[in-house]
């Protein structure tokens, strides 16, 4: 162990870059001041200032999705910590792992309701995985190797990091490397092999078995087991919202999205299915739809990393506590077991009532008669042209689905997006997080009109640092589905959805004005040249303003409520599950 | 509903008892009763607390209080199986026509005076929650002009801790 003199500042930078660090989104302000000072020396540590904290959230965000790492975002204290509440809370609901550095007032004057002094622990102990308040200079390194530990294993999460400003001023005597102390915390990731062994005879047994796909897989790294996992047992696959591309989405087992605006095949393949391999997954109310009609007929196997989860929302017959990737693994091998033992699943009847719902109720969507643009078109050759390889994040409402639904994705972790959460203005600053990421892939924001004016200021940081994000704002004038809803369940009374950004603010103007290149389409036959001219911009950002429909909808739909069984393709068109073939 | 007691065991720092208190509220849970204090180890706390749900939530509960970083183990105690005590002041209204028949009940219940004024005695009195109602239902008829109590604590019989593998958990980490 090494002893070096040091400030509790200098103390932070080196344990940030001892643990692996090289990029820090944030802004600076009076409590983190300290810190700044010797991260402008640092040749580890790339400062990314943004433009506001939430950016730097959702940027950490992006990063922590591309790159696998934690993503690390600074604030000062008060409203600079206050600010980075939405995308804290967003890195919790979707498990993201993030580590939040707040500087706080001096700890003489914490509880004095001091200038910029916000109890900011206090506020994100319901949405952190663990938070910590530094009033020592001698505990900001192990502090921080702890936090990065808790953000990264097990159930990744954000974790918050409150350091008082004279903690960040001390000079002690700095020690590395350091011991944490974490008693209580130990996550579960072998999985019990009595229990591996039991959904092996139950996946074997089965007539309709489902694989359910949630988002811990990719978290997990184990497409592949994945893969090796559907193509042995030969069962159909659903991947969530979180969980696109951890099966290709033209593999052949692939049924497609389940939840509320899941297709029919995928939805229908759960409620008719008599058991369900949930892995990763944590039966959502977006996915399940009214709890007690969702998947009547079916056992649950649940395995997850997080106990909490099992049994949470829906009762687990198989209990399955575990990292998806060894869980996987082990359910290959006792299925090819259970194989070997001459027990082996025949779901060939299954699939011939899974085939006539995917023959029959594809994914589509009605071109527009006006001549207007089709939303769901303009994402779908965004999805063609650019390819699989190419990163994709959506901001959230009707692009959002669009996104999911017709953007082909056939590897893991392509689609980043704010499942859990919802947050609104996601996307741009996001995008931006993954393309510090991973500099050489192409990375496309899908945003909406409304989504894209909440965090549109981080353009300035994207033209300022070199990352040159394209951002498709699929621009409908409207909060597009909050308008659906209106449309469907508020008798067509449109209150407070028009947000008249077809008019205001011009886009292109804005873009430009923001050091980026604009370019705006609203002709379906000037779609391909618009997305092909964005792609060969490899020097500054590039904003699209797609002039799309305003009464596009998304379909199919499970309204708010109802079961699962109560999907519409269409407005009051519902699919004929018992007659697909 | 039912009565369960949980003894939580959570490392000795500040801050904890607001992340336990503020888990059950978020996930709408009602604390009936709690009581906090360190053991025989100074780096740990013990909290016993006595909620009252169905079986199903007591495990989501359950899990949920595990995944708090401090949380060290938690045991429920079945009240079969365990010692149960809370311990109450009750300053009842006592002048020299009324002030035998007080202490009577103080004995009856194996209570005791700790002040005495010329129109009030304050008892203590210790129990499980069941002896403590009847006794202040006994004691009300009097007069009860302020009433405390505690939470409950609560210890499983027979020989072995609960302490002992959390705190080689400890050293370990140390």
């Amino acid at each position: 162990m090494t002893t070096e003199q040091m400030t509790g500042a200098q103390a932070l930078v080196r344990a940030l870059e001892n643990v692996g660090v090289d990029t820090v989104f944030g802004i600076p302000g009076g409590a983190i001041l300290p810190a700044y000072d010797p991260l402008f020396d640092s040749k580890k540590l790339r400062h990314i200032l943004v433009r506001h904290e939430q950016g730097a959230g959702h940027a950490a965000q992006g990063y922590a999705m591309v790159t696998g790492k934690v993503g690390v975002c600074m604030a000062t204290s008060g409203p600079g910590a206050t600010n980075l509440v939405t995308p804290i809370s967003d890195a919790y609901m979707d498990s993201v792992p993030m580590v939040a550095i707040t500087g706080q007032v001096p700890s003489a004057s914490i509880g004095t309701d001091a200038f910029q002094e916000a109890d900011i622990a206090g506020i994100t102990m319901p949405i952190t995985k663990h938070n910590f308040l530094v009033t020592r200079a001698e505990d900001i390194g192990r502090t921080i190797v702890e936090a990065f530990h808790i953000a990264s294993t097990g159930r990744p999460g954000p974790v918050l990091v409150d350091i008082s400003k004279d903690a960040l001023q001390a000079t002690f005597g700095f020690e590395w490397p350091v011991q944490m102390q974490l008693p209580g915390y130990r996550p579960v990731t072998r999985p019990h092999s009595k229990q591996v062994r039991e959904a092996a005879r139950l996946i074997v047994e089965a007539e309709r078995p489902v694989l359910y796909v949630g988002g811990g897989v990719i978290k997990a790294g184990a497409s592949a087991e994945l893969k090796v996992l559907a193509e042995l047992t030969g069962a159909p696959v659903v991947t969530t919202l979180m969980a696109k591309g951890a099966l290709p989405d033209s593999h052949p087992l692939h049924m497609g999205m389940p939840g509320m605006h899941g297709s029919v095949g995928a939805v229908g393949a759960l409620q008719k299915a008599d058991l369900l391999v949930t892995l990763g997954a944590r039966f959502d109310d977006r996915v399940t739809g009214k709890l007690d009609g969702f998947a009547p007929f079916a056992k649950v196997v649940h395995a997850d990393i997080d106990p909490a989860e099992i049994s949470k929302n829906r009762h687990a017959d198989v209990p399955i506590v575990g990292d998806a990737r060894e869980v996987i693994a082990d359910l290959i091998v006792a299925v090819q077991n259970e194989h070997e033992n001459g027990h082996k699943g025949d779901y060939a009847d299954w699939w011939r009532q899974l085939n006539a719902w995917r023959d029959t109720y594809p994914l589509g969507y009605d071109k527009p008669d006006d001549g207007s643009l089709s939303p769901q078109h303009v994402i779908e050759r965004i999805g063609q042209l650019v390819g699989p390889e190419a990163y994709y994040v959506a901001g959230v409402g009707q692009h959002q689905m669009w996104a999911a639904q017709f953007i082909k994705y056939e590897r893991p972790g392509a689609f980043l997006n704010s499942g859990g959460a919802g947050t609104m203005g996601y996307a741009v600053p996001a995008a931006m997080g993954a393309k510090v990421g991973a500099p050489d892939t192409q990375v496309w924001a899908i945003d909406g009109d409304g989504c894209f004016q909440m965090t549109n200021q981080e353009l300035a940081t994207c033209a300022i640092e070199g990352i040159p994000v394209k951002i498709a704002v699929i621009n409908n004038g409207n909060l597009g589905m909050v308008r659906q809803w209106q449309t469907l369940f508020y008798n067509e009374r449109y209150s407070n959805t028009n947000l008249h950004s077809k008019r205001i603010p011009d886009f292109v103007k804005l873009a430009e004005a923001y050091g980026c290149v604009g370019l705006r389409c609203d002709r379906a036959e000037d779609v391909d040249a618009t997305i092909a001219k964005a792609m060969e911009i490899n020097d500054a950002p590039v904003v699209i303003d797609f002039v799309v429909h305003q009464d596009a909808m998304v379909w199919p739909m499970v309204a708010a409520g109802t079961t699962n069984d109560d999907i519409k393709i269409a407005r009051d068109l519902a699919p004929d599950f018992e007659n697909g073939d | 509903m039912s009565m369960h007691t949980l003894s939580v065991l959570v490392e000795n720092k500040p801050g904890i008892l607001a992340r336990v208190a503020a888990l059950f509220s978020r996930r709408g849970f009602n604390i009936e009763s709690l009581a906090v204090g360190t053991t025989e180890h100074p780096e740990i706390s013990r909290m016993t607390i006595v909620v009252n749900v169905e079986e199903l939530p007591l495990e989501q509960v359950t899990k949920q209080l595990n995944k708090l970083v401090n949380v060290l183990k938690i045991v429920e105690l079945d009240p079969s199986q365990s010692v149960q005590r809370e311990l109450i002041l009750v300053k009842v209204r006592a002048d020299a026509e009324t002030r035998s028949q007080v202490l009577e009940t103080v004995q009856l219940f194996r209570a005791k005076v700790v002040d005495v004024a010329p129109d009030a005695v304050t008892i203590e009195a210790t129990g499980n929650r069941d002896k403590l109602e009847a006794f202040i239902r006994v004691l009300e008829p009097f007069g009860i002009k302020e009433l405390v109590q505690s939470g409950m604590v609560a210890i499983g019989r027979g020989a072995r801790s609960i302490t002992d593998r959390s705190l080689r958990a400890i050293e370990r980490s140390a």
